[in-house]
């Protein structure tokens, strides 16, 4: 078999120094295989976002290791995290973050133009992108003409657009109601499986977590179980 | 990547356009303020030296007295005569003409309208030494100079205001007790750029002026054309030093008189215009510094409310540099617009400006060029430190802010 995709072992996560030092991650071992799709599951404050950060590369572990394709990402330097980010990964948040006053197209081809791709290059793929997240024709739209829903969409298509290795949404259908939440999880189940995609998504609520063929729970820091979900939730053949 | 980021930087500036111009404003009246003043400033210098070039420049003119500022009073210096004129004529060589003038200030009467002015007394290589144009009629002749004929030659500020529409030539004009005629008109010269009218003058012979109107043999000033083969200065030495002796004045005593030539004459006042254009135009730079501080105030502003932006972007992995660039563009290309559009205004105020004060408009590609190239410095220097700040933000908090 080859290299996992992202293998954490030992990681720590420490805010502040002395006595007002906090662990947020005490000794994190997980290992994520190319083409899972894993829920990360706890209560506020059990170190789901200091996890994501790290997972995202947007933070790195004050001690232990994330190796990412075999890559020692602690070893890295601000620039060569920010071009891992840039042509592994892809991003989806709670709040959508997309930019405000630009059309769900611009939006879409951002990562593109930081990548350096032509013109038509990224017309063409932010096109594809969004017709691939059912919001063909709505590219000239600005988010705020936009429901909830279809922001979610836009941020995923910005996400996809790059075809990143990972996909790492942080409570993607917390701003959402159950129908569209389900429709966004929907989505984020056949880019898995479709497109294999390796998706991580933190969220609380059991529901979304039941999208996941595996769930990993943390509490105080430290992973409580890891549950392989033998029968996800959507994933009935021909449903979709 | 510059392209991009021009273009990110264009879009960003129009997403905001209100307060993309609030922001360039500043420069827009920095910008505008410099190249204005310095425009116009070289104009009135231009026409400074133009209107003493106009004069020529190889001319002498020696007035009684000395004019030199406070405690150096000339009054009581006596006038030239009709014999100084011969004598210069005769024994300073190099001499192109010697041209006595007297003025009295007078009222004209013709066609039942009056006109105040200054009669000009002179001789008939006053035409020429001034550089006049006669546009119809002619100057007085010799033997009408030599008899002091009642003939006159009329600006054309005298022929509008007493004329009208009618041909003035061989019409009379009343000068206090007597009427002399109209024989010829001169070419205008319009306004110059000290705010008085050109046009506005009556010659007549001097011997007529001395005997009808001032009733002395008084000569008020010498205009002394050098003739182009002969040196300028040897010629004011020579006569200054004539002048001199004919006014019996000692070896240590002061000259009663002063000879100026028009170079110098042009030189002091392009040399005042100059001071005037370089006081105005510093007082101007500052208000362009002051447009750098309000760009940097409102990118410091920009960066704060587009925090979340910037943490989007690092998380989609921007490079440090990128978003620097980014902000940095967008500081310089605000400032930019602001010098183009201040370049336009500028344009539009010195032409206007120019054509309110009567001096030539003169586009100095120089200062422009240069309140450009400044103004996108200004972006790059205040765009800076926000652009600083932009860039080294933490992608997390960032990404947090509300």
């Amino acid at each position: 078999m080859s290299e996992p995709l992202i293998v954490l072992s030992g990681v720590t996560r420490t805010f502040g120094t002395g006595a007002a030092a906090f662990q947020a991650l005490r000794g994190v071992d997980l290992t994520i295989e190319e083409g899972e799709f894993v829920a990360i599951m706890g209560p506020s404050g059990s170190g789901k976002s200091s996890m994501m950060n790290i997972l995202g590369c947007l933070d790195t572990p004050s001690g232990g290791s994330y190796r990412f394709r075999g890559l020692r990402v602690e070893d890295l330097n601000r620039d060569q995290r920010a071009l891992l980010r840039r042509h592994a990964l892809g991003f989806v948040f709670q709040g959508f973050n997309l930019l405000a006053r630009t059309s769900a197209q611009e939006n879409v081809e951002l990562p593109l133009l930081y990548r350096g791709e032509t013109v038509e290059a990224r017309h063409d793929a932010a096109r594809a992108a969004l017709a691939a997240v059912g919001l063909e024709g709505w590219g000239h739209h600005s988010p705020a003409e936009l429901s909830g829903g279809q922001q979610q969409r836009v941020a995923i298509a910005r996400a996809l657009v790059t075809n990143p290795s990972l996909l790492l949404a942080d409570e993607p259908t917390g701003n959402l109601d159950t129908e569209r939440s389900r429709e966004i999880m929907d989505l984020l189940v056949a880019l898995n499986r479709d497109k294999g995609i390796t998706v991580v998504m933190v969220t609380h609520e059991s529901d979304m977590a039941a999208y996941a063929r595996r769930i990993v729970r943390l509490v105080d820091g430290k992973v409580e179980s890891d549950i392989r979900n033998a029968a996800p939730a959507g994933v009935v053949p021909g449903a979709h | 990547m510059i392209w991009n980021a021009l273009l990110l930087a264009l879009r960003e500036i129009r997403r905001n356009l209100m307060r993309s111009f609030l922001t360039i404003l500043g420069i827009v009246i920095g910008v505008s303020a410099v190249i204005t003043m310095v425009t116009l400033g070289n104009g009135a210098t231009r026409a400074v030296s133009d209107q003493i070039a106009s004069l020529g420049s190889n001319l002498l003119i020696i007035r009684p007295g000395q004019h030199l500022g406070p405690g150096r009073d000339s009054a009581g210096a006596a006038a030239f005569k009709v014999a100084d004129v011969e004598t210069l004529k005769t024994q300073v060589s190099g001499l192109a003409a010697v041209v006595p003038v007297t003025n009295k200030s007078v009222t004209l009467v013709a066609m039942a309208r009056n006109w105040s002015t200054g009669v000009t007394g002179t001789t008939r290589d006053w035409f020429a030494t001034g550089k006049w144009q006669i546009v119809s009629g002619r100057i007085f002749n010799e033997a009408e100079e030599r008899a002091g004929a009642a003939a006159c030659v009329i600006g054309e500020t005298i022929r509008r205001e007493l004329f009208g529409s009618q041909d003035p030539l061989g019409q009379q004009i009343r000068v206090k007790q007597f009427s002399c005629e109209v024989i010829g008109l001169l070419a205008s010269k319009g306004q110059s750029t000290m705010g008085n009218d050109q046009d506005d003058l009556l010659v007549m012979p001097l011997r007529t002026v001395q005997r009808r109107l001032t009733g002395s043999i008084d000569v008020a000033s010498l205009m002394i054309s050098v003739r182009d083969d002969a040196s300028m200065d040897i010629a004011k030495d020579q006569v200054s030093w004539l002048m001199r002796e004919r006014r019996h004045i000692g070896a240590g005593d002061n000259d009663d008189f002063s000879v100026m030539d028009t170079r110098q004459i042009a030189e002091t006042l392009s040399g005042t215009t100059k001071v005037m254009t370089g006081l105005l135009g510093a007082v101007a730079a500052v208000s362009l510094l002051v447009g750098g501080i309000g760009i940097m105030n409102i990118m410091l502003v920009s960066v704060t409310e587009r925090t979340r932006e910037i943490g989007i972007r690092l998380a989609i992995g921007a490079l440090e540099r990128e978003v620097l660039l980014q902000f940095l563009i967008e500081a310089v290309a605000l400032a930019s617009l602001g010098g183009i559009i201040g370049i336009l205004l500028a344009t539009l105020a010195s032409i206007g400006g120019a054509a309110l004060m009567h001096v030539p408009y003169l586009f100095n590609p120089a200062i422009n060029l240069l309140s450009f190239g400044f103004s996108a410095a200004i972006g790059v220097v205040f765009g800076y430190v926000p652009a600083r700040r932009a860039a080294r933000l933490d992608p997390i908090e960032a990404l947090r802010h509300e």
